[in-house]
């Protein structure tokens, strides 16, 4: 007890769990339909981009969350347009991606070649993220757009998840599915960017994939899936950053990535046991994207 | 420009990146001809993150990165194998339960780094290659490597080429589909190892499936096809260390730069001889 009460006496801790209380909110239910459409990987492809963005905007000198922002929003409608108009295979996008890749590591050159030595851990914090190092004004910058992230996956939530489920359906009820589709990714985009600062950008596929993994292994009702895909991320961030302030050898997002892999494996096993006398073997099917 | 060529090779660790970069550029493009031909190209992206806190690990417990690097990509390159991708139950969840994984390798890299004091500054060099550390045991562990994954796939060259073009025939025909699969998962590994050891581990495609893809634009046949891949692979190669040796632009940011305008060239290429 008296450990927490330290923690909460810190100002960096307080700003550190207030950003990431709204961004793991945020991940956690945008990871949710990810998941359920299938789109793991376009958020992979967002990330990457976030990265290259990140340490972009610190190496000219911009505003590194709008740098990050035009980047992946950038990337997120570039992305639905090549998904809508035409069938990129894996080596297109895979190519895309060690370019943008590429460009982030000119881009790290630049700004360490910039600012001498002591300032070369800027790229690892892009990487990895630095929760620790969040000003109180950034923490509520992150608290405000995670609110507004939320609020829009709630207002869209329902016609998204018919989309999801049944894109045919969906059109045919007038719905207007590549729209949709674009504005989830926007939100997404923009959700991965405030998370480059919590996770880093590497580790951002972590806070959005894994809660999601985790609760569709527990409930197949989409509703209660996304309370608890996003609770899960919260709790995820929470323990991720006590462990890291009790045994400061751990660097926070590794200890979040740490918590969100054991649940997933406890989730896993449980479900794998309770099926297993149930279970027929279904036929693998190919894999398409990373 | 001879002398600066000249000088460009007097230089110790000049020799062990050229050595290494060649050997890495001839196992890559061959190898990587095999991964485009089969649709594996994600395969190697995540064999190539598990390298990342293989190669982290090595250099905190001080042992060689590349012996980290290839220790971890076979066995997990064995695992996918072995699992298969029927493991999991459906593709949504698979995708899900790769990026988990992928999320927590990343992650435990960087713990790896951050115990190992100092390091911080690798992080970029593992991530993102570098040329200037490679001794001249690496070099020579690499081509030993190399050769050995040569050798064996000469030796499953011909039966792997019938099941990847088509599964269902050679598998008829009683080729151990499976176990070809399973092996070149292995060879894989330690390409990507290989490759990682001077492309970093984000950025192996560089070499790996970028020239691939180019000379799978061109070329139709797959021995002439192999053969340009490895030579659009040393291309890539030997024109980045030049330029990073006179320009200091980090080497990652070059092969990537380079192996993409082979590749967009290559399909540009291929879309006017067809007009």
């Amino acid at each position: 007890m008296d450990v927490l009460n330290g923690m909460f006496a810190h100002e960096f801790m307080r700003n550190a769990l207030l950003a990431s209380t709204g961004i793991a909110l945020a991940a956690g239910l945008a990871g949710y339909f990810l998941v359920l459409r299938g789109q793991v990987f376009a958020a992979d492809a967002l990330s990457h981009v976030a990265f290259t963005g990140g340490v972009a905007a610190l190496a000219f000198g911009v505003n590194e969350l709008l740098g990050l922002i035009v980047a992946t929003v950038l990337a997120a409608v570039i992305l639905n347009s090549l998904a809508v108009s035409s069938r990129a295979g894996d080596v297109e996008i895979g190519v895309l991606f060690a370019l943008i890749l590429g460009l982030g590591v000119l881009f790290i050159s630049i700004y360490v070649s910039g600012h001498s030595t002591s300032n070369s851990q800027g790229g690892v914090g892009v990487l990895f993220g630095s929760v620790f190092g969040i000003s109180s004004g950034q923490a509520r910058t992150a608290v405000l757009v995670s609110i507004g992230a939320v609020t829009c996956l709630l207002v869209i939530a329902r016609p998204l998840l018919y989309a999801s489920v049944d894109a045919a359906a969906a059109a045919a009820q007038g719905i207007r599915v590549g729209v949709l589709g674009g504005a989830f990714l926007v939100v997404v985009a923009v959700v991965a960017s405030e998370a480059v600062q919590v996770t880093g950008a590497l580790l951002i596929l972590g806070l959005m994939a894994t809660p999601a993994a985790v609760a569709r292994n527990l409930t197949t009702r989409p509703y209660v899936g996304m309370a608890l895909s996003a609770g899960i991320a919260l709790v995820a961030t929470w323990s991720g950053l006590t462990l890291s302030y009790v045994a400061p050898t751990l660097p926070p997002s590794f200890a979040m990535m740490a918590v969100l892999f054991g649940l997933y494996l406890l989730a896993t096993g449980t479900v794998t046991i309770v099926r297993t006398s149930t279970r027929t073997r279904v036929k693998p099917s190919p894999v398409i994207g990373e | 420009m001879i002398d600066a060529l000249n000088q460009l090779f007097s230089y110790q660790f000049m020799q062990n990146a050229f050595l290494a970069g060649t050997t890495a550029a001839v196992l890559a493009g061959i190898v990587g001809y095999f991964v485009v031909l089969r649709g594996e190209a994600f395969a190697g992206h995540t064999l190539a993150i598990v390298g990342f806190p293989g190669a982290a690990g090595a250099i905190l417990f001080g042992l060689p990165q590349l012996l980290g690097l290839a220790v971890l990509c076979t066995a997990s390159g064995l695992g996918i194998g072995v699992l298969g991708r029927g493991a999991v139950r459906d593709r949504r969840a698979e995708s899900a339960a790769i990026g988990t994984i992928q999320a927590f390798l990343l992650a435990l890299g960087f713990l790896f780094v951050s115990l190992y004091k100092g390091l911080l500054e690798g992080v970029n060099s593992i991530l993102f290659g570098t040329f200037l550390g490679i001794t001249r045991e690496q070099a020579l562990l690499l081509l030993v490597i190399a050769v050995v994954s040569l050798a064996a796939l000469m030796v499953i060259g011909r039966p792997l080429l019938y099941v990847s073009v088509d599964e269902p025939a050679a598998a008829a025909a009683g080729v151990p589909v499976r176990a070809l699969s399973i092996g070149f998962l292995v060879l894989l590994g330690l390409a990507i190892a290989s490759t990682a050891l001077i492309t970093g581990a984000l950025l192996v495609f560089a070499l790996l499936v970028m020239p691939a893809a180019a000379a799978n634009q061109l070329v139709v046949r797959p021995g002439p096809a192999m053969v340009v891949s490895v030579a659009l692979a040393l291309a890539t190669v030997w024109t980045g260390l030049t330029i990073s040796y006179f320009t200091d632009l980090p080497i990652g940011f070059l092969v990537t730069v380079i192996g993409f305008v082979i590749y967009v060239t290559a399909r540009l290429v291929r879309r006017l001889g067809r007009a």
